[in-house]
C-alpha cells in the first residue's frame, strides 16, 4: 500500500489535504531535501511538488529519475511557476530521440 | 575502422566469425527493441503532454478558487476546515513490463467507502469558494494520477531508449565493422601465407631438380 504526498508552499498544496494526500508544507530548499528523503524512505509512490520548489531541488530530483518509484511530478503552484513541468516532457523526448520533435504539436 | 589486434590464425578466424554472427543477431534484436520502444514512447509522450496541459489548467483553476476562499475566510478558520482530512487516498502498484522496462501502474484506493467524501468540514463556517476549490481539485485528481504514471513511464523509457540506441550504434558502427575488417585481414594473411608456401615449394623443387640433373650446365 503506497501513499501520495504533496510538497511545496502551503498556499499551493493545502487543498490536496482534503483529497487524502499527505501534505508537507515547506518553503526552504534545504529543509525540503531532508523532507523529500524521508518521504522517499517511507513508502510514497507519488510526490507532487510545486514547480518553484522543484526548480530549487533539481539536483536532488535527478537521483530519483532512474528509480521506478517514487514518481515525482512537478505541478504549478500559486507563485513562481517556471514551466519546468512542460520543459521536462520536452527533455524526455530530447533524451530519447535526440531532438524535441514534438515541440510544435 | 581499425582492425582488432589479434594473431592471424585459423582459430582466431573461426572465433571472430562466430562473434560476428552473434553481434549481427544482437544488433537486429536491439534495433527491433529500440524501434518498438520508440513507437510506444512517442504515443505515451503525446498523452503526457495533453494530460499535463489539462492538469496545469485544472490546478490553476483550483488555485484561483483557493485564493478567493483564503481572502474571504480567516486563515485560522481555513486551517481548521482542512486540518483533519476525512479521506485518505492510497495506491496499489502493479508493474507492467514494456520491452523489459518496468513501468508502474497505479490503482487508487480510498479509506472511506464513498470516494466523494472530500469535504472535511461543516458548511456553516466556510466559504463556498473553498468547496469549489476542493471540488475542482478532486475533479482533476484522476488525471493527476494518470499524469504521474505516464510521466514516470516516459522518464524510464527515455532512459532505456537512450541506452538501447547507444548499444545499437556501438554494434552497427564499431563492433561489426571491426569484426568484418579483422576477418578480412586474417583471410588475406592466411591466403598470402598459402601462396608464399606454394611458391617456396616450387622454388625448392626447382633447386632439387637442378642439383640432381644439372640442367643449367647442359
Amino acid at each position: 500500500m503506497y501513499k501520495i504526498a504533496a510538497m511545496g508552499d502551503k498556499d499551493s498544496i493545502y487543498g490536496f489535504a482534503s483529497l487524502g494526500l499527505t501534505i508537507y508544507p515547506v518553503e526552504d530548499a534545504q529543509e525540503a531535501v531532508h523532507i523529500l528523503r524521508n518521504i522517499v524512505d517511507s513508502g510514497y509512490a507519488v510526490v507532487y511538488i510545486t514547480e518553484l520548489l522543484a526548480s530549487q531541488l533539481s539536483t536532488e530530483l535527478e537521483k530519483y529519475k532512474a528509480l521506478p518509484l517514487p514518481a515525482i511530478v512537478p505541478i504549478p503552484g500559486v507563485k513562481g511557476n517556471t514551466g519546468i513541468g512542460m520543459a521536462s516532457v520536452s527533455k524526455f523526448v530530447e533524451q530519447a530521440v535526440g531532438s524535441d520533435i514534438l515541440s510544435n504539436e | 575502422m581499425a582492425k582488432l589486434n589479434v594473431n592471424p590464425t585459423r582459430m582466431e578466424l573461426t572465433n571472430l566469425k562466430r562473434k560476428l554472427v552473434t553481434a549481427r543477431r544482437g544488433h537486429k534484436l536491439l534495433k527491433d527493441k529500440r524501434d518498438e520502444l520508440m513507437r510506444q514512447f512517442l504515443e505515451l509522450v503525446r498523452e503526457n503532454k495533453a494530460l499535463r496541459k489539462k492538469v496545469e489548467e485544472g490546478i490553476s483553476n483550483a488555485n484561483a478558487h483557493m485564493s478567493v476562499a483564503r481572502s474571504v475566510m480567516s486563515d485560522a478558520s481555513l486551517d481548521v476546515a482542512l486540518m483533519m482530512p476525512m479521506q485518505e487516498m492510497s495506491l496499489e502498484i502493479e508493474e507492467k513490463n514494456v520491452m523489459s522496462v518496468l513501468v508502474p501502474e497505479f490503482k487508487t484506493q480510498f479509506k472511506t467507502a464513498d470516494a466523494n467524501d472530500i469535504y472535511s468540514y461543516g458548511y456553516a463556517f466556510t466559504s463556498c469558494d473553498l468547496d469549489d476549490a476542493v471540488e475542482s481539485l478532486s475533479a482533476i485528481m484522476p488525471d493527476m494520477l494518470r499524469l504521474a504514471e505516464v510521466e514516470k513511464s516516459c522518464q524510464l523509457m527515455a532512459t532505456e531508449i537512450e541506452k538501447t540506441r547507444r548499444r545499437v550504434n556501438a554494434l552497427e558502427y564499431v563492433m561489426i565493422p571491426q569484426y568484418e575488417e579483422t576477418i578480412k585481414y586474417i583471410t588475406m594473411k592466411l591466403d598470402e601465407n598459402e601462396r608464399s608456401t606454394t611458391t617456396r615449394i616450387m622454388k625448392v623443387k626447382d633447386m632439387m631438380l637442378e642439383q640432381a640433373h644439372h640442367y643449367s650446365e647442359k
